[in-house]
């Protein structure tokens, strides 16, 4: 797989759509319940790095998700009160998660698009800088004029 | 690599079966593509762990299958809801999300599930036989579903379960396939003495070790000096489902697969750890977060739920008229049990020493301890591990004995001999 084109990178597509944000990349895996606040949208478990920090409408990266599969019921609750990221990069495919996401999208919420990339082929973006994320699997810097 | 349906799958996809089996049968489709499953099995139950209310999401996908004409097609049995039904007022809930956790509940009754509402289907007569394959969630009753009766299951979550059920199919990849069952990991256990391995209360430690130890590997425990009861194995694998990702163990001639070490092993070599008492005791002091404290304030036991048997444990060492206890204590368990054990005339002599029978629901789920707070003693390693983060008591890990012992006045009473050889 051709990891690196001219600027932009390309992963699996877990769940497909287009999406834009400021990139957040999570320093390390988290399991969304216990770690996840619905409500906020923030990161709650007082033993992880970035705790206090908004996921909301960012584009999450995260190594991996860990821990409890109640995890799906969290990314339905997110997705319900309008705090889920707008994409999710994962380094290891889950089906906890995305399966969350799945679900609220039957029930008629939007879903954020989730791609599987290794964390480390997002080195070219810097933290917080805006990332487009494709209908191909591509994550690219917006394009001119768009 | 793509997804093969059979027709009857494409049938339900296509909305043969209702609007709830289709969209049942979209989500396990879309969970079979992202795990990359080439084919979906058949499955002869389900296990589903999805009444316990996160939130109005669970109500909302729950009602929306019932609104769907959506029914089980396997034998279905339900898991810990927040409330319990029998005992209304055990439970300390605001009356909106009692109304709301109780729909949740319900939704899935009306969807054809036993009302069994316990996280230990496998001890009221839910029993897969060796090799069979389902669909259970639930991260102690996948351990033991898998490693104690030897039927297959994958670590199934929310919304997930209860699509399988509803189709009947799985995605066929992970530990549904005989070929992700071996051995990785092996542990020589032949260290610890039989009087440690004989007792109730070895169990949890071993199991919070083993989490730590192998994450989701798979172990097989060799060398054992005892062998374990059933709900010695199950204190086993809820704590090591608790710790670690824990889906499936062996213990060498205790469990179905494991006859022997090699039956059990894969191709590769496995890692090998010599169990010792400096792992153990780590992994005790690891169960308490009250260390140095002489007073407990309530106990709480069966997580996974009490059995028959370890009532009658319990009935036996609370004898009769003895003095009340000195702080509140809780047994948990499914309803089916608590109806065993008042056909037994035990229900009444238990209650009469100051126990709280608690059914349907547990104390670390949903609010039943004192909000007073302070330290909760248990002898489950699954309350030892979710008790301080979902109740915010401080909590004191020791055999039932000795939680009946500390319940009696209030001290924390622990034996310290067996832990050092």
């Amino acid at each position: 797989m051709d990891l690196v084109s001219a600027a932009g990178v390309h992963g699996r597509i877990l769940l497909g759509g287009r999406a834009r944000g400021p990139l957040l990349r999570l320093r390390r895996p988290i399991s969304f319940w216990g770690g996840i606040d619905p409500i906020a949208g923030t990161v709650v478990d007082p033993r992880h790095p970035d705790v206090g920090v908004s996921i909301r409408g960012t584009v999450l990266a995260i190594p991996a998700a860990i821990g409890s599969s109640s995890s799906s019921a969290i990314m339905l609750e997110l997705m319900r009160e309008g705090t889920a990221p707008a994409a999710i990069l994962i380094g290891r495919a889950d089906a906890i998660l995305a399966l969350g996401a799945v679900v609220g999208r039957e029930l008629g919420y939007a879903a954020p698009p989730f791609i599987e990339v290794p964390i480390e082929a997002l080195s070219p973006f810097g933290d917080g800088e805006v990332v487009e994320v494709k209908e191909d699997g591509s994550i690219d810097r917006p394009g001119p004029g768009r | 690599m793509t997804l093969e349906l059979t027709e009857p799958e494409r049938d339900l996809l296509g909305g043969a079966g209702g609007e709830a089996a289709a969209l049942a049968m979209r989500v396990v489709v879309s969970a079979a593509e992202l795990l990359g499953a080439r084919k979906l099995t058949e499955i002869r139950s389900a296990h589903i762990d999805g009444c316990l209310h996160h939130g109005d999401g669970g109500v909302e996908f729950a009602e929306t299958l019932v609104r769907g004409g959506g029914r089980v097609v396997v034998p279905t049995t339900l898991n810990v809801g927040a409330l319990d039904l029998l005992h209304p007022g055990v439970v300390r809930a605001a009356p909106e999300r009692t109304r709301m956790a109780r729909r949740q509940m319900d939704a899935y009754v009306r969807m054809g599930a036993e009302p069994t509402f316990t996280c230990a289907p496998y001890q009221i007569g839910h029993e897969p036989g060796l090799g069979e394959q389902v669909a259970w969630g639930e991260s102690n009753a996948i351990a033991f579903v898998n490693s104690v009766l030897g039927a297959r299951t994958e670590r199934y979550g929310d919304f997930l379960d209860a699509c399988c059920a509803l189709t009947g199919r799985a995605p066929l990849h992970g530990l549904h396939l005989e070929a992700n069952r071996r051995a990785t990991v092996a542990i020589d256990a032949s260290g610890v003495p039989e009087s440690l391995a004989s007792r109730d209360v070895f169990y949890p430690v071993l199991g919070t070790w083993l989490g730590w130890a192998v994450g989701d590997e798979i172990a097989a425990i060799v060398g054992l000096a005892a062998h374990p009861t059933r709900d010695q194995l199950k204190a086993l694998g809820a704590a090591a489902a608790s710790s670690g990702a824990v889906a499936l163990f062996h213990v060498v001639g205790a469990t179905p697969e494991a006859p022997t070490l090699e039956a059990v092993l894969g191709a590769g070599e496995p890692r090998e750890i010599r169990l010792d008492a400096d792992m153990l005791r780590a992994a005790r002091a690891g169960l308490s977060t009250a260390e140095g404290v002489e007073r407990i304030d309530a106990v709480a036991v069966g997580s996974p739920h009490f059995s028959i048997d370890e009532f009658e444990r319990l009935a036996e060492l609370v004898g009769t008229g003895a003095a009340p206890f000195a702080v509140p204590f809780y047994a948990c368990t499914a309803r089916d049990t608590l109806a065993e054990l008042e056909a037994r005339g035990r229900a009444v002599s238990i209650r009469a020493a100051g126990i709280a029978i608690v059914v349907d629901t547990c104390v670390v789920v949903t609010p039943i301890l004192p909000a007073s707070g302070g330290v909760l003693m248990t002898n489950s390693g699954k309350f030892a591990h979710y008790g301080p983060s979902n109740t915010g008591y401080d909590v004191a890990y020791g055999s039932l004995k000795e939680c009946v012992a500390s319940a009696r006045t209030g001290r924390l009473v622990r034996d310290e001999g067996s832990w050092t050889w």
